[in-house]
């Protein structure tokens, strides 16, 4: 038996994902979400083997929701979208990917796949760290607004958000929405302050009100830590 | 044109009229409530907002078998996206056409 959970903003898919699991034996639905924070919550406390999981949601995206799970579970993507089945792939607990409308036969034959699927156990290496040298007197750096350059002083950074062609850049003081990406700005920033803890956010670790699990609480804003930069994360927060 | 029809429920349900029931009971309450909220993202102009209302939107479609109008529904929120609009009158002719489906079911 495996037990499952289906995760879909849309309840006329969670209707349907739920109908489909209760023609298969196998499956038992222990539980529903509208959206992937309740689910996380859940998964903080339960043991799940499968969930079907829609990559559309608001907030927080689906791909953004595996990022958090420390081990997820074999997942099958249910989604309106098909254009991420390539991004869906580089996942290892990924057994497939079901467009909707989905139908009982391709349901199936999904649950045939999830059945012979196993988790690949994989050994990661942390990469290499860069070094940086910074400089005594490097505590704020310029950005480019509307053509004026404001300053903006590392210690009152909060957080910085990567938003498409963007990022928004969140200070005690103000936001300020800047064109630029977060690998760019990632260089600029001192290490010891600021950490990358998800592919679309870079956090200032002396701003961390907690941690729960899978997300830190930055301010006001709850921030997801993927798996692969948790351990990085936890690593300074010892060292303080 | 298409017309909207019960093909997909009645295969996806097997027989079971409960099921049916309670999927079309969802679909009469959930798709209202979002194409009122595409309808107010297009009179802003809010174009990625509408688009993101299309996305859900064309799931509905597909559960009344509209094929065509599942097609339709995609090449519209990725212009949407480009912030053009140029496919949705032919767009909300197949909404009007779900709505009067939906309320006669």
């Amino acid at each position: 038996m495996l037990n499952c959970i289906i995760v879909d903003d849309e309840t006329a898919a969670r209707t349907i994902v739920s109908h489909l699991c209760s023609q298969v034996d196998e499956l038992n639905v222990i539980d529903e979400f509208p959206n992937a924070m309740q689910a996380i919550k859940f998964l903080n406390k339960n043991e799940i083997d499968l969930i079907f999981l829609d990559i559309h949601m608001p907030d927080f995206t689906g791909f953004d929701f595996i990022d958090s799970l420390k081990n997820p579970p074999k997942i099958v993507l249910t989604t309106s979208d098909r254009d991420f089945a390539i991004e869906a792939f580089e996942y290892d607990c990924i057994v497939d990917y079901l467009v909707k409308p989905i139908t009982l036969p391709r349901f199936l034959k999904a649950m045939q796949k999830v059945e012979n699927f196993k988790i690949p156990v994989v050994q990661k290496t942390a990469a290499p760290q860069e070094v940086k040298q910074e400089e005594a007197s490097e505590k704020e750096m310029y950005v480019n607004i509307d053509r004026r350059l404001i300053k903006i002083v590392f210690d009152k950074i909060f957080l910085i958000e990567a938003k498409g062609d963007y990022i928004l850049i969140k200070t005690e003081d103000k936001n300020y929405t800047v064109h630029s990406t977060l690998k760019k700005i990632e260089e600029k920033l001192p290490d010891s302050l600021f950490l990358k803890v998800h592919r679309s956010y870079i956090i200032n670790i002396k701003k961390i009100v907690d941690i729960e699990d899978n997300s830190v609480l930055i301010a006001r804003d709850v921030i997801p830590i993927s798996r692969s930069n948790r351990p990085e994360l936890m690593k300074r927060l010892n060292l303080l | 044109m298409e017309q909207p029809n019960l093909n997909y429920i009645k295969e996806l349900s097997g027989g079971d009229a409960g099921f049916e029931k309670k999927l079309i009971g969802v679909v009469q309450a959930e798709l209202p409530q979002e194409i009122a909220e595409y309808e107010g993202n297009m009179k802003e102009f809010a174009f990625a907002k509408a688009a993101e209302n299309v996305h859900k939107i064309k799931h509905k479609l597909g559960i009344v078998g509209l094929e065509q109008g599942y097609v339709l529904a995609i090449a519209y929120e990725d212009e949407l996206k480009e912030g053009k609009s140029t496919l949705k009158v032919e767009f909300d002719s197949i909404l009007t056409a779900v709505i009067h489906f939906i309320k006669d079911l």
